[in-house]
């Protein structure tokens, strides 16, 4: 049997206070342009591809990227953003918008990061679970028919706490 | 850069623990690597991914992303997490012979 051993480990075991990997990570989007909802779908895959637990908490305005008809229209806000360096009365003329998350999304295509309906169906084939939040979904009379069908289901915050136990949490 | 023992063969790892010299990459090694990994034995499966990212490592100097592997090795996502559980990309380019991927997807 092949006993395979890093110098590195051997140091890092010797030590007490060794750094203890990342197991699980609960990640909350809570808002819904497109580049505040990519953060956390990058976020959520990238732990399952490093074999980490992921859950991912979809809260307010978050909800857009797991509604079925809104999730492939979520787009990038021109105004209010001053790291857009676009002066504000210039973003709020039409199509200001529609045209930067149109150069936005090619960009992300040219990376090989899928559209968010996509990307949603990624994570969830990883393992990762997909909850949307309670009260927003009274809040905005909502029901599960209106989610795409990765949403395990909709849970209240308590329930998020539960299911996040020993988790890293992440809030975006 | 660290080194290991196997039957008197040392094979010399880089800081990641994959693969230091590519050259020395063997079918029988891969075995030996997916052991180390808790893969278990390697299937036609596990071969079909292993062959395309060396593939593509070849051709492009870099392990594919997992979207780009899935679309084009018809292995699918959920069957790709099965195939090489806690962290596929990783484990199946250090079976590979091939160094840690440096994409993010």
């Amino acid at each position: 049997m092949t006993q395979f051993v890093m110098k590195e480990e051997v140091e890092k075991n010797d030590s007490s206070n060794a750094e203890k990997p990342i197991k699980k990570v609960s990640i909350i989007i809570s808002k819904g342009s497109l580049d505040a909802v990519y953060p956390g779908l990058i976020m959520g895959n990238g732990a399952r591809m490093e074999g980490i637990e992921a859950t991912l908490f979809f809260t307010f305005f978050g909800l857009e990227a797991i509604i079925d008809k809104k999730m492939d229209k979520l787009k990038v806000p021109t105004v209010g953003n001053p790291a857009m360096h676009i002066p504000t009365m210039v973003g709020g003329l039409p199509g200001m918008s529609s045209f930067a998350t149109k150069k936005m999304k090619d960009e992300m295509e040219k990376l090989d990061i899928p559209p968010v309906r996509e990307f949603i169906e990624m994570i969830h084939d990883t393992g990762a679970e997909i909850y949307a939040c309670k009260a927003t979904v009274d809040m905005f009379h909502l029901d599960k028919g209106d989610f795409c069908e990765q949403v395990d289901d909709i849970i209240t915050v308590g329930e998020f706490y539960e299911k996040s136990a020993g988790a890293e949490i992440i809030f975006t | 850069m660290s080194t290991e023992t196997r039957n008197e063969k040392v094979v010399k790892l880089d800081a990641d623990g994959h693969l230091a010299n590519r050259e020395e990459w063997t079918k029988e090694l891969a075995q030996e690597f997916a052991n180390h990994e808790g893969v278990g034995v390697l299937t036609d499966r596990h071969w079909v991914v292993i062959n395309y990212i060396r593939d593509e490592f070849e051709k492009k100097g870099d392990a594919p992303s997992i979207r780009k592997l899935t679309k084009e090795s018809g292995v699918s996502t959920k069957e790709l997490y099965k195939l090489f559980p806690k962290g596929p990309a990783k484990k199946a380019a250090k079976i590979a012979g091939l160094p840690k991927p440096k994409g993010c997807i």
